[in-house]
């Protein structure tokens, strides 16, 4: 219960910045659809199906938890966070090409070369992405928590409730994504 | 919700809903690059749409949990529904 109205302030936290972003594609469609296609298509859709995947794997470790499977569970968790670790991987390396590429936040070669309206989709972002990393961030350590105290068996079928919660977190993560995936790569 | 039996929930069922989240994946790629002009946003968030819907109501246990949190998670959507339909609508007619 006390996670969900957690996941609520979250989803309302995300709900602003999408809803900015819809003014300002609804006031820009020319300008985000050019700024768009310097995205990778390709990256976005490989970090969907590795959250996608990912988040299956840790609703799968609650079920072995609750079936006493213990090594299964810390196999599932270990999983997860290395699914978890693959994707900032490539968030790392996608944020390094825009950079090199002059484009960040405040760069000279976004403010010179590039319309307001494009200057707007790069702030949009780096802002949503940078956000939602920092939460697979947060969900990582959340996850290993979770893992250490399933390993010593203070986490167990009897007291799954951290393991859940950890869980439900990292669903929100993935439909936070769910949402940023179209609404960024997807603009054709 | 410590003293609810709790809902196994089999393993199949998940890979299921990835296989069927992993489709709708592709599917917005493809709307996308069959380019239906404006209606293709709209396509590409009715498949967003579906897909947290599988999310929320398998991976996050709402099928599984009481029917109360559902009502409340349908609340939050709703509320933020309205926040973008207002504010477009200050938008429009300003």
């Amino acid at each position: 219960m006390g996670m969900w109205l957690f996941i609520f302030t979250e989803l309302l936290l995300f709900g602003g910045l999408f809803l900015i972003y819809s003014i300002y594609r609804y006031l820009n469609p020319e300008a985000f659809r050019l700024a768009a296609h310097e995205l990778d298509t390709f990256i976005g859709a490989f970090n969907t199906i590795i959250l996608l995947i990912s988040s299956m794997t840790i609703a799968m470790s609650t079920s072995a938890l609750q079936q006493k499977n213990k090594k299964l569970t810390i196999y599932l968790i270990v999983i997860t966070l290395l699914l978890a670790v693959v994707f900032l991987i490539n968030k790392y390396f996608e944020w390094g090409i825009k950079i090199k590429h002059g484009i960040y936040p405040g760069s000279e070669h976004l403010i010179n070369d590039f319309s307001q309206g494009e200057i707007l989709f790069f702030a949009l972002y780096f802002v949503m992405t940078g956000l939602h990393a920092l939460h697979i961030i947060a969900g990582m350590v959340v996850m290993s928590v979770a893992l250490v105290r399933v390993q010593k068996g203070t986490v167990n079928a009897n007291r799954p409730s951290l393991l859940e919660n950890a869980g439900l977190y990292w669903h929100l993560v993935d439909l936070i994504w769910i949402f940023l995936f179209p609404l960024f790569y997807l603009i054709h | 919700m410590e003293n609810e039996k709790p809902h196994i929930v089999p393993y199949r069922i998940y890979f299921y809903i990835l296989a069927a989240l992993v489709t709708f994946t592709f599917m917005s790629i493809g709307i996308t690059y069959l380019n239906f002009g404006p209606y293709s946003v709209l396509g590409a968030m009715i498949v967003a749409i579906l897909k947290s819907f599988l999310v929320l109501t398998f991976f996050m246990h709402l099928k599984f949990d009481q029917p109360f949190l559902r009502i409340m998670v349908s609340g939050v959507f709703l509320l933020f529904i309205a926040i973008v339909f207002l504010t477009f609508i200050d938008y429009l007619y300003r």
